[in-house]
């Protein structure tokens, strides 16, 4: 071990280092009364550590003998996921105040997920991937059980805890067996015993590999606590899912599969296609019964899913770009929703009933514009942002010879504009109601939906060069 | 003035934005102001787009007014006019202040209701000037949202299931063009429309899951073409969204609907589908205009037995597209020219019937033709003007509708007698529902009670039907200003599709697997 290897990895001890440093502060002073500062320094850290790791560090550069790797690609991932938790975190604090849940340990817990998280998409091995994912997920078990006396949010952390371990020893078992038939843990191992044509029990390990990591991204057929937990979780911490670690999985799926299985794309071409299917389909069908919005916003965001792992099916760069892409325009989008999901309340109770949103555009005209325009983008309705990532991804498979993937979700993001449109036409021309939402919204949450409406629309005159941005991290991983 | 397409494109969209940033408030004053804005907003669209007119060469077949940026992703923004689309820019920009002049009577969220038909004139415009495929579809798709909540807001009753079948249907139709789209770009590597008129798409057989696909590529990329324009027009049988939008939308709405949006289908075709893939429309011809036929006969006699006179309208305009989706694949040049004359004078005509409508509507609030009767008595300006339209709906020669009707039959006769047959037949089923109407409501005695004291049009109302009265009238004497212009760009589209139907020859294509054909 070099001081070499050290300068790459300093984002992360820093970030470490300070989620130890706040853990000894919060135990030794107020406890509670310290969390909501707490809350704004993690915030400003999460910004500062965003900056640092996107300014810093340019090429391809390994530490620990090819351990961790920092790339563009990386990099990209880490900052998409750094600004979105820290947003997260801000926004939460109205509402977790409130409701008196405003822990100390709760900036800390992101914190050290997001320590996770980015070694995750750093990772050059499985033991560092899995080492990663470990921390980010034994975070996020105890942030979904943040609420100790709700029985639901018990039962959310519960539900996560064990069928993410179900899967992590689905993945652990992948990873062994690779490890076993091709002699090493290293990615760049793999690829060379890979080769162009897996061995069998090299698909086998990836056929595991991919089913543990599917999960993680909650695609379908491994997407069925993801309902349950975003209910069951106190509100923001739903919206803390639905994002970073979101962009946190899907940068390490490709991770794997170009890292270590990138001669074989046309193997797991097909995992991953089917994967994207299963998830369109099903994100968008399913999600038209509901009533509960959380829910609603679960099985968005597994078609969502299913729309980006399209662009990783492709198995180009510009597959892995417009996957970056989406992620990040779909990171920005869900933050716009839970800032005003956050805000649901009538007479000081939170509410998620989508029936509650009736009539929202004569009460609250600019709100109501706010979410209609979020709405549209989500359905990839042009000429917002949503529309783009769609695009992107779309067009990606289409090069890539996989015209049919591109017309399946073409046809689910049909069907998927139905519920959007509900919302809409809840907003805009439902009933009067008495259940029908009074809450005032805080400055902080106005101000992100309002940036994130304003996003999605102005997107369409460069993307803010985003797209740029993630076609350079791709051809870091992919070349 | 190398951005005009632009300026005009977007001086509805600035409108809009001032009103939705700077005007507040939702008495009186703010409503009148809301609609004069809007109404001086369009009226200057409507001046700024005579230039384009006056300037327009008709003799260059190529774009005209061409502007072209960078924009994101690979893609341009260009925009352009030819003679084909130069004439639905004009259309647009001709019925948008009418519309908002046939709106003054609206009193709920007036500011809404301005941003959007403000909004929708902007998408409108991009669709028939955009030159890039993608940018195309941005306009074309966008425009949904804000025909949505026009119809979802102001609409009728049945309201809600109206917008989200209109909105579903063109949604589902349009994303498989999409798809299409990027197929084209992956194919041409390009998205300038420009660039990919002079692009062979391949024609070589393509077997998929087994089946033997005739025209390969072309085909595929048509049918996904057809799903969306079909869905538009509205072609039978993925018409049924447009009695129910049309019905439910408010006045305003149904015009634009009728006068505008019902262009796009048969704009896609002439723009998309007949110079891109002219082998596959070649092949599919027979079939489109089999389909046509069966939509003039079959939406003429569901017109018949209508009791509500928008649905009757909207039926009559699905018969009427019939004719201009029948002339565009007889792929000549009557067939192609008086299928682009049909949709302008179907423009005036039937965006002026809607407006007849919503005369007496807002006066007696029901569109029940048996609500009505003996209307010449009390209002014998509006008698006049409404048998005018009808007669022009009717095909009366002296009025557009005849031209439009005509150069069509002349140019599907050519291709098909038997399809020009049962097309001719529509004409005696449209003057036998257009004249019962008109009967129903305006003649007879005046005996029902709540009648006796309706009273005639406003000068409002003489003066919205007074342009549209004179377009119908001069296109019908003198046809020539829109052949003219429309002549030369027609005439090179039917030649290049001539010259590559002539070289094309199934039997020597070479019969190539494609790489999908194994799944």
């Amino acid at each position: 071990m070099t001081s070499a290897d050290l300068t790459i990895i300093l984002p992360e001890i820093a970030l470490a280092v300070y989620a130890m440093a706040a853990l000894l502060f919060g135990v030794y002073t107020t406890k509670d009364k310290a969390a909501p500062l707490l809350v704004w320094t993690t915030s400003a850290v999460l910004v500062a550590v965003a900056i640092w790791v996107g300014l810093s560090g340019n090429g391809t550069q390994q530490a620990f003998g090819g351990l961790f790797i920092d790339d563009g690609f990386a990099r990209f991932a880490k900052v998409v996921a750094l600004l979105s938790a820290a947003v997260v975190l801000v926004l939460s604090m109205d509402f977790m105040t409130t409701r008196d849940l405003l822990r100390f340990e709760y900036p800390i817990l992101v914190t050290l997920a997001l320590v996770g998280m980015m070694v995750m998409v750093s990772s050059g091995n499985l033991m560092t991937l899995y080492m990663g994912l470990e921390l980010q997920s034994l975070a996020l078990y105890v942030v979904a059980a943040l609420r100790r006396d709700s029985v639901k949010s018990t039962e959310a952390g519960l539900k996560y805890f064990v069928l993410g371990s179900l899967s992590s020893g689905m993945l652990l078992y992948g990873a062994s067996l690779t490890y076993g038939f091709a002699g090493t843990t290293q990615f760049e191992g793999i690829y060379l015993a890979a080769g162009d044509q897996l061995p069998l029990g090299l698909l086998f390990g990836l056929v595991f590999l991919l089913a543990g990591l599917a999960f993680k991204v909650s695609a379908a057929p491994f997407h069925m606590w993801t309902p349950d937990v975003y209910e069951g979780s106190p509100t923001p911490i739903t919206a803390f899912f639905a994002t970073a670690p979101k962009v946190a999985a899907m940068a390490l799926l490709a991770r794997v599969v170009y890292g270590a299985f990138g001669g074989a794309t046309a193997d797991w071409g097909q995992i991953i296609a089917l994967l994207a299917v299963l998830s369109m389909f099903l994100g968008s069908i399913a999600a038209i019964g509901q009533r509960d919005i959380k829910r609603l916003m679960a099985y968005s965001s597994i078609a969502h899913m299913g729309y980006a792992l399209v662009g990783l099916a492709a198995g180009t760069a510009a597959g892995v770009q417009s996957m970056l892409l989406y992620m990040a325009i779909y990171v920005t989008m869900n933050i716009g929703v839970f800032a005003f999901i956050l805000t649901m309340e009538r007479d000081g109770r939170h509410v998620t009933e989508i029936g509650a949103l009736s009539m929202l555009s004569k009460r609250e005209p600019i709100k109501a514009l706010a979410i209609l325009m979020l709405m549209f983008s989500m359905a990839g309705v042009p000429p917002m942002a949503g529309f783009f990532a769609k695009f992107a991804v779309f067009s990606a498979a289409v090069d890539a010879g996989l015209g049919w993937l591109a017309v399946a979700g073409a046809v689910a993001s049909a069907i998927g504009l139905y519920y959007y449109l509900r919302i809409v036409f809840l907003m805009y021309f439902g009933k009067d109601e008495d259940a029908a939402i009074d809450g005032s919204m805080g400055m902080i949450q106005w101000g992100v939906l309002m940036a994130s409406a304003a996003i999605m629309l102005l997107g369409v005159v460069n993307l803010f060069g985003v797209d740029g941005l993630a076609g350079a991290a791709a051809l870091a991983l992919v070349n | 003035m190398d951005n005009l397409l632009s300026i005009i494109t977007f001086i509805p969209l600035i409108a809009a934005l001032i009103l939705a940033f700077f005007l507040r408030g939702e008495d009186e004053a703010a409503q009148r102001n809301a609609k004069w804005l809007a109404l001086i907003a369009t009226s200057a669209t409507f001046l700024v787009s005579l230039f384009v007119i006056f300037q327009f060469d008709p003799e260059n077949t190529g774009f005209q007014f061409v502007e072209e940026r960078e924009w994101l992703l690979g893609l341009t923004y260009k925009m352009g006019v030819d003679g084909i689309s130069v004439l639905f820019v004009m259309l647009t920009t001709f019925t948008m202040p009418l519309v908002i002049a046939a709106s003054w009577n609206v009193n709920v969220r007036v500011k809404e209701y301005m941003i959007a038909f403000l909004m929708l004139e902007t998408l409108m415009l991009g669709v028939f000037c955009a030159l890039d495929l993608v940018l195309f579809y941005m306009f074309f798709e966008a425009g949904l949202i804000p025909m949505f909540l026009i119809i979802g807001i102001w609409g009728g009753a049945n309201r809600i299931y109206a917008s989200f079948k209109f909105f579903l249907y063109t949604f589902l139709g349009s994303v498989l063009m999409l798809v299409a789209m990027i197929g084209m770009y992956v194919d041409a590597g390009t998205t300038d429309i420009a660039l990919l008129l002079e692009h062979d798409f391949s024609t070589g057989g393509l077997q998929i899951a087994g089946f033997q696909i005739v025209g390969g590529l072309q085909t595929l990329l048509f049918l996904a073409f057809f799903a969306s324009f079909a869905v538009k027009m509205p072609m039978w049988p993925v018409h049924t969204w447009l009695p129910d939008a049309h019905v439910q939308a408010p006045t305003a709405g149904s015009v634009v609907l009728a006068a505008i949006l019902l262009k796009m289908g048969g704009y896609g075709f002439l723009r998309f589908s007949l110079p891109m893939f002219p082998v596959a429309s070649d092949l599919m011809a027979p079939f489109v205009l089999w389909l046509s036929a069966i939509a003039i006969v079959y939406t003429s006699l569901v017109a018949l037995a209508q009791s509500d006179m928008k649905k009757l309208i909207a039926y009559s305009s699905v018969a009427h597209m019939g004719y201009v989706t029948a002339g565009i694949f007889a792929a000549n040049q009557q067939g192609v020219d008086g299928a682009i004359f049909q949709m302008l004078s179907h423009g005036f005509i039937s965006g002026a019937l809607f407006l007849c409508v919503g005369v007496i509507y807002d006066r007696m609030h029901t569109r029940e033709i048996d609500a009505y009767g003996g209307l010449v008595n009390r209002m014998p300006a509006y008698a006049a003007i409404f048998m005018f339209f009808t007669m022009a709906n009717v095909g009366l020669p002296g009025t557009s509708g005849f031209i439009g009707e005509f150069l069509t039959l002349v140019g599907i006769f050519q291709v098909n007698t038997w399809v020009a047959m049962v097309a001719t037949s529509g004409v005696i089923l449209s003057a036998a529902y257009g004249l019962w109407l008109y009967r129903r409501v305006v003649f007879g005695d005046l005996i029902k009670e709540s009648l006796k004291s309706i009273s005639d049009m406003t000068t409002r109302e003489k003066a919205i039907f007074a342009p549209l009265v004179f377009m119908t009238l001069l296109l019908g004497v003198y046809p020539a200003l829109v052949t003219d212009v429309i002549g030369p760009t027609v005439g090179e589209l039917v030649a290049g599709i001539e010259t590559d139907v002539a070289a094309y020859a199934p039997d020597t294509a070479e019969v190539q697997v494609a790489e999908t054909g194994d799944h």
